[in-house]
């Protein structure tokens, strides 16, 4: 590869008087047994942001996946400024300069920073020796424009998800791209990071480059995009220009759902004192504290929501309420009785359950089937004395899938055949087979479509009512707003705001994330993207 | 939507095609092992299948079973055990020292003969112990399961060669006199005319089928092997059931041991040398992923009698040993190669069951 002194992105106007660079015309993708794309035209104007939205299995992903060479088309045409082109694998969509970044990260954990971004593309001297120099000064220029703090030399593995992200983004950006497809870019961002991204993607716009911007926070959609079109079950249902259309608009096309309906909240009464935390704490490797004396208390009934930016610690404290966390110390009392577990599965013994965080990488056990991953945590209640019971543990799994509505054609299927939606809820069932008191809910909505979120508010909702106590973690504060009896915001490890159902706004939470972190301006930052964000 | 109604005339021979396909996929290692023992029944014929032959060869498949199924244990946790060549010799060599010499104690001036009963037992336990110090190794003190039991191959091995300052125990019959007579029988004996060594096989393989699909411990073997860290903040007791599976495969050494010094009344120290690659090639060939979480006792089980068939056959048809080598490492890596074929069209199935349910 040759030399790149500067990261520049070439200007090369667009030819086709309609403002259009890329032209998909007539996409059908087949896959042995059915029809993910059916007969699909979509259109990607010049320095635009060119929003795809649509449930889970609406077909973007397969969309987006033919735009990147990743997948072929089974028939249709695509047309890079009115000529014809064959993507045949994404190498040859990178020359002609599309680029994606994945909703799945495809980093190396074991790779520094720098590594990452010129993996497969390095710049060398002479063609053979890595120029190590050029490659960081680069990447420093890089994550400087996304306005973070990484060493190019850290590695990706110590990294926080949020910032992994970004380094996602910076080897996008690292290349010569006039097409970038963004999958869910903000999934693992905080408030402060997604303001980032958007002064990032609407500097990318004024060079010229055109965006494909896939994400299920709707807001935010309309907040950054300028085109947005709507597919569901495969086919196109609407494109819209972004300042024409709003939420509900959206939400009706995707799901022809009244959007009201989204949160659903019963009325649910709550009851004494369940769950009792003093001085929680977690000490940090290097000095310091990731959970710093947190103290609460939970009441049956309850839903308990946790709001923090990322690396807030939100999900540390559970972490250690679940015994995932040996370092932790601290009391907690479950109706008045101390626990004295420690580990995992003691703690579920007690009925501490953690729905976690990472669906894939620490929820599910992907080689297992539906039902076997619902059973995982209470096999030792379907026992005929030492061995399994078949017939236990069909009804068992049968009742939740039932109460769930988990969409399953055979419990037995693989999980890995489920949607998000799906898949989460089976967490969710997993947690609830051990009948637990205590469920605390890490971050259950992400990457999950409307349809499924609505559904596991529900669930959460009821199973306030039935009297369970409910922690309820989510960056996106509409959830934590709209989902919360009470709600305790975090900051830097510690309690720094405690606020009701009645007195909870979204700027008051926001102030409150903020706290310790020092900088006024970065308060300030975090009110002007709330403040927009309420206005639209 | 002429393309579309095309589609959808073509769409149910698809789905038959692909499933018959899967289903041949599913069912190659058996299907292997009848092609190769038609092969060699035609090749061979009539000597191949007779009697003695069968006989012959069911001992030698059950030495590799036996070890194969404890490495399914190790190998669906996603670890492996290396050590297990060296620990069928460590056990023999104890077994032979127990018999010829007895346990010395300076302390009372005497030596103690124990009974054969006892000295079985005694093989037995040491050999779950050295297990067990495999999984304690790889759980206290995070060392990668390859590391912990290379180690002990080499320690192993050689406590096998100091017992004896590298001597065989010969003659392994015991004495009336001391009451330890009758180690020769656990080789040689037979039960219904089958030998011993055999129903021992069966017996593990029927109890291992039952541990691997109908207890919570083989659960959470499968667990493990798929996402630990899923296995864990579910609850399951991660070093324990790791350790657990490391002692089954120690365990499963010992009656291997046991049975090559009691078939040979003797015991030398290279007793199982080489074993271990037997074993995995066995737990491959049977289609448990190196990976952890996908596998099966009955296609460990079929592994091993495809080895076994395969090894027996080609050295009756007078195949020069080396390429007796090149083609048994040829039929280890097909049948990686196939495995991944299949598991990379279970994924495709199950991206369009996913499609189908929306």
């Amino acid at each position: 590869m040759s030399e790149q002194i500067e990261i520049t992105v070439p200007i090369e106007v667009s030819s086709s008087p309609d403002g259009i660079v890329l032209r998909a015309e007539n996409i059908t993708k087949v896959f042995p047994g059915t029809v993910a794309l059916d007969d699909v035209s979509f259109n990607v104007y010049y320095g635009k942001v060119n929003v795809l939205v649509g449930e889970n299995g609406a077909g973007k992903s397969t969309l987006m996946k033919i735009l990147a060479g990743v997948e072929q088309p089974t028939s249709g045409r695509i047309f890079l400024e009115d000529k014809e082109i064959h993507l045949r694998n994404i190498q040859e969509a990178a020359s002609h300069g599309i680029g994606i970044i994945f909703q799945e990260m495809t980093l190396c954990p074991n790779l520094s920073v720098v590594e990452n971004i010129y993996l497969a593309r390095e710049v060398t001297q002479r063609g053979v020796l890595i120029d190590k120099k050029i490659q960081k000064q680069h990447t420093r220029e890089l994550v400087r424009r996304l306005e973070q703090n990484i060493d190019p030399d850290a590695m990706v593995g110590d990294l926080r998800i949020g910032q992994q992200q970004i380094i996602e983004i910076a080897r996008a950006l690292a290349q010569d791209i006039r097409i970038l497809i963004m999958d869910e870019p903000t999934s693992a961002l905080s408030t402060t990071e997604v303001e980032v991204l958007f002064r990032v993607i609407n500097e990318l716009k004024s060079r010229g480059v055109s965006i494909i911007y896939i994400s299920h926070k709707l807001d935010e959609l309309l907040q950054i995009g300028d085109y947005v079109t709507v597919l569901r079950d495969g086919r196109l249902v609407e494109t819209a220009s972004a300042a024409d259309i709003d939420v509900p608009w959206i939400i009706e096309k995707m799901v022809g759902k009244n959007p009201a309906a989204l949160f659903s909240r019963t009325d649910h009464h709550i009851g004494e004192v369940l769950l009792k935390v003093e001085e929680l704490t977690l000490p940090r490797a290097g000095g310091g504290y990731i959970v710093d004396h947190v103290s609460f208390e939970l009441h049956a009934g309850e839903i308990l929501g946790l709001y923090g930016l990322m690396g807030a610690g939100r999900s540390d404290v559970v972490d250690c309420l679940a015994g995932a966390r040996p370092a932790a110390s601290g009391r907690i009392l479950l109706k008045g009785q101390p626990v004295l577990a420690s580990t995992v599965s003691e703690r579920i013994r007690t009925g501490i359950v953690l729905v976690p965080e990472d669906r894939q990488r620490e929820g599910l056990v992907q080689s297992m089937s539906v039902a076997d991953n619902i059973l995982l945590a209470s096999l030792k209640r379907y026992l005929n004395r030492f061995y399994l019971a078949p017939k236990k543990e069909k009804e068992a799994v049968k009742g939740m899938v039932k109460s769930l509505s988990i969409r399953v054609a055979n419990i037995q299927q693989p999980i890995t055949s489920l949607s998000g939606g799906n898949q989460q809820k089976v967490v969710v069932a997993k947690a609830l087979l051990t009948s637990p008191k205590v469920l605390m809910l890490d971050e259950p909505t992400r990457g999950i479509d409307v349809g499924a979120k609505s559904e596991i508010f529900e669930i959460m909702s009821n199973l306030a009512q039935e009297g369970y106590g409910v922690i309820f973690i989510s960056s996106e504060l509409k959830e934590v707003l709209a989902m919360s009896d009470r709600i305790l915001v975090l900051s830097k490890g510690a309690i720094t705001g405690e606020f009701s159902r009645q007195e909870a706004t979204e700027e008051k939470l926001v102030v409150a994330s903020a706290v310790g972190h020092g900088l006024a301006t970065s308060a300030a930052n975090q009110n002007g993207g709330t403040n927009k964000n309420g206005h639209k | 939507m002429d393309t579309s109604k095309a589609i959808s005339a073509k769409k149910p021979r698809r789905i038959t095609r692909t499933s018959t396909l899967q289903f041949l996929l599913r069912g190659r290692a058996f299907i292997a092992l009848i092609l190769v023992v038609i092969f060699f029944a035609w090749t061979l014929w009539p000597d191949f299948l007779s009697a003695e032959n069968i006989a012959i060869m069911s001992k030698h498949v059950a030495q590799n079973a036996l070890l194969a199924i404890g490495m399914t244990f190790v190998i669906l946790t996603g670890g492996i055990d290396l050590s297990v060549g060296s620990i069928v010799g460590l056990t023999a060599m104890i077994a032979g020292m127990l018999i010829n010499n007895g346990i010395s104690i300076p302390a009372l001036g005497v030596i103690v003969y124990p009974h054969t009963w006892m000295i079985l037992i005694i093989s037995i336990i040491i050999a779950t112990i050295m297990g067990s110090i495999n999984g304690i190794i790889i759980t206290r003190f995070n060392v990668a399961p390859f590391i912990a039991t290379l180690g002990m191959m080499y320690v192993a091995r050689g406590f096998a060669g100091l017992l004896n300052n590298g001597y065989t125990f010969p003659n392994l019959v015991g004495r009336p006199e001391l009451g330890n007579t009758g180690f020769e029988k656990l080789g040689a004996g037979e039960f219904l005319g089958i030998n011993y060594s055999i129903w021992i096989m069966v017996v593990f393989a029927l109890v291992a089928w039952f541990i691997t699909t109908r207890t919570p411990f083989g659960r959470h073997v499968y667990a493990i092997g798929g996402n630990e860290r899923s296995a864990e903040l579910s609850g399951v007791r991660i070093n324990r059931t790791k350790v657990l599976v490391y002692m089954i495969s120690g365990f499963c050494c010992a009656f291997v041991g046991l049975i090559i010094a009691s078939q040979l009344v003797a015991a030398h120290p290279a007793t199982g040398q080489t074993f271990e690659l037997n074993a995995i090639a066995a737990v491959v060939l049977g289609g448990t992923s190196l990976a952890g979480g996908r596998g099966s006792i009955g296609g460990t089980l079929i592994g091993a009698f495809v080895i076994g068939v395969l090894g027996d056959g080609l050295v009756m048809s007078n195949v020069s040993s080396f390429w007796q080598m090149v083609i048994k490492g040829t039929v280890i890596v097909l049948a990686v190669i196939i495995d991944q074929a299949q598991a990379r069209m279970q994924e495709r199935i199950a991206l369009q069951q996913q499609q189908e349910l929306k």
